[in-house]
């Protein structure tokens, strides 16, 4: 949801402390905010672009970026369904549990990502619960894509979810009702009536979970093993030239998420405007 | 029958991608016992890193809380030019990884930076040091109050302030008196949430700390000094701090939620 939506109250005259929020308001965005975005901007500019196509292109960051486009679209796939299913359950259904599987919905905004980073290591390597179940198998977990697409859909599970969720609560039923009436199957209800209503919210989802996972970076590192060209991400990528000293390789890797991340915002902001305008039909 | 296989599908699912890593951070943790899981709780590094990340969250919880309120009440009771852009600006850390945000600092306040050799001259540390954790910390809660105070404020428009103001009231006795009662859970659900936040941040505060250990290592960077030293179970014991921090605001979260 955008700040954007609702108009301000106009009130200048009366109200007190415009001078004063406006300053502080002001001050704490230049100085937390905007300045040190404009040093990376500015940092971008002057290394020019041919040397900044040349770090771009160059095989390592090419490769860094497909595998954190790669992972990030699956870990995405994966929670567009996971999502739109909690949803669908949390709203639909009453059930012993419910209220407390609507909690953990959020535990991983509220466990930091290198806690679970952490634990999903542990659980997937071949001693683990989990791992031991699948080493037999051959199925490899921890440093692999696998696992980066692991680490990224578990931080980026509330997005789908908590965007589908309210407005399915607010979808009218009649218009289901009137569906079925008519002699819709409920897949076909599903399909036809409910999920064209809720999609601007899902893609709006699905768009910031994989903003989400494009930048995500404590849970991918312990779980990625970080070997170049096979799991390094961009955002470790950008963070092994820091050490390297290499500030221009750093920041060209940096603009590159930066302006992505800038167009899925951009993109997410125009789906819910279409949204708004075309609404779905809701009670 | 659907109904029964969705909810069932949805609770599995659930028990293997959300409840088992949770579980397994206390399993690990305590897997040497509870005298094992005291000594690495105890352990002088690991006290100093909590000390660290409580530092940091009480340093950036309230500035976040004060600038929230200040930005809802300028962007809800008056009308002026470049609202939008100061808009875009606060939502803007939510779409920027932390990691770009740590790099941006960097190229700030480093030794290459912008204000790096001012900041050498006059002998003040900003990177590797507690200032620039701090700052690093605050571009990522920057969304957290203003969001959640914001659409409130907007909602319950500016009547009563207005008649406040008419009655004598003064700007302070005017939000301490009348506004502040309106959207106190709101605020505290906005806190609640940067806490939680300010608290787990690994991305940019492992760019600008130099994770200096017994000096700038907050506790979710020190989990992973731990892990790369291979001694699990203090990274987990270290890890289940945070998680019980993480259950402390999610039970804070829901509660609050019926009260806003």
């Amino acid at each position: 949801m955008s700040l954007a939506s609702a108009p301000p109250v106009r009130a200048r005259a009366v109200l007190p402390g415009f001078r004063l929020t406006f300053g502080t308001t002001l001050l704490y965005l230049t100085v937390i905010v905007l300045i040190p975005i404009i040093a990376l901007v500015i940092e971008g500019a002057g290394i020019g672009p041919a040397r900044l196509w040349d770090i771009v292109s160059a095989p390592r960051t090419r490769a860094a970026l497909r595998i954190t486009i790669t992972a990030a679209a699956v870990a995405t796939v994966i929670n567009a369904v996971y999502g739109l299913l909690m949803a669908w359950v949390l709203v639909r259904y009453r059930f012993p549990g419910r209220g407390l599987l609507d909690a953990l919905m959020d535990i991983p905004f509220a466990l930091p990502t290198a806690v679970a980073g952490l634990s999903l290591t542990a659980l997937y390597s071949a001693n683990g619960w989990f791992g031991a179940v699948l080493a037999p198998m051959g199925i490899q977990v921890v440093y692999t894509l696998g696992g980066i697409i692991l680490a990224m859909s578990f931080t980026s599970i509330p997005f789908v979810v908590r965007a589908v969720q309210p407005v399915l609560e607010k979808l009218d039923p009649a218009l289901e009702e009137a569906a079925s009436s008519l002699g819709a199957s409920g897949w076909t209800t599903f399909r036809r009536v409910i999920f064209p209503a809720i999609m601007p919210a899902w893609l709006g989802g699905v768009t910031t979970s994989f903003a989400r996972s494009l930048g995500e970076f404590g849970a991918v590192v312990f779980i990625a093993g970080n070997l170049p060209f096979k799991t390094e991400i961009a955002s470790l990528l950008a963070y092994i030239r820091l050490e390297e000293y290499d500030y221009e390789g750093a920041a060209a890797v940096a603009l590159v998420l930066m302006v992505l991340a800038l167009v899925l915002l951009f993109l997410s902001n125009l789906v819910q405007i279409r949204a708004a305008r075309y609404g779905a039909v809701t009670a | 029958m659907t109904r029964a296989l969705l909810i069932g599908l949805a609770v599995v699912t659930t028990a293997i991608f959300v409840v088992v890593p949770l579980v397994y951070i206390f399993v690990q943790a305590l897997g040497a016992g509870w005298s094992a899981y005291a000594a690495n709780i105890m352990h002088p590094l690991t006290l100093h890193a909590i000390w660290m990340t409580t530092l940091v969250a009480v340093i950036v919880v309230p500035v976040t809380v004060a600038f929230g309120i200040g930005a809802a009440w300028l962007l809800s009771k008056f009308q002026f030019r470049g609202r939008g852009l100061l808009i875009t600006l606060i939502e803007l850390p939510f779409s920027i990884s932390p990691i770009i945000a740590g790099i941006c600092y960097l190229l700030l306040y480093g030794r290459q930076g912008w204000l790096g050799g001012f900041l050498a001259r006059h002998d003040l540390d900003v990177l590797f040091a507690l200032p620039g954790i701090v700052m690093v910390t605050m571009f990522v809660t920057t969304p957290f109050v203003v969001r959640e105070v914001l659409p409130l404020m907007q909602a319950q428009g500016s009547d009563q302030e207005q008649a406040a103001v008419t009655l004598g009231a003064s700007g302070w006795q005017l939000f301490r008196r009348v506004t502040l009662p309106n959207i106190r859970w709101a605020l505290l659900y906005g806190a609640v949430l940067a806490t939680a936040r300010a608290v787990g941040e690994y991305g940019g505060v492992a760019i600008v700390s130099g994770s200096i250990r017994g000096k700038t290592n907050t506790l979710p960077l020190h989990v992973e000094l731990l892990f790369n030293d291979l001694n699990a179970a203090g990274a987990f014991a270290a890890a289940t701090v945070l998680t019980m921090i993480a259950l402390v605001v999610l039970v804070a979260k829901t509660v609050l939620e019926h009260r806003r």
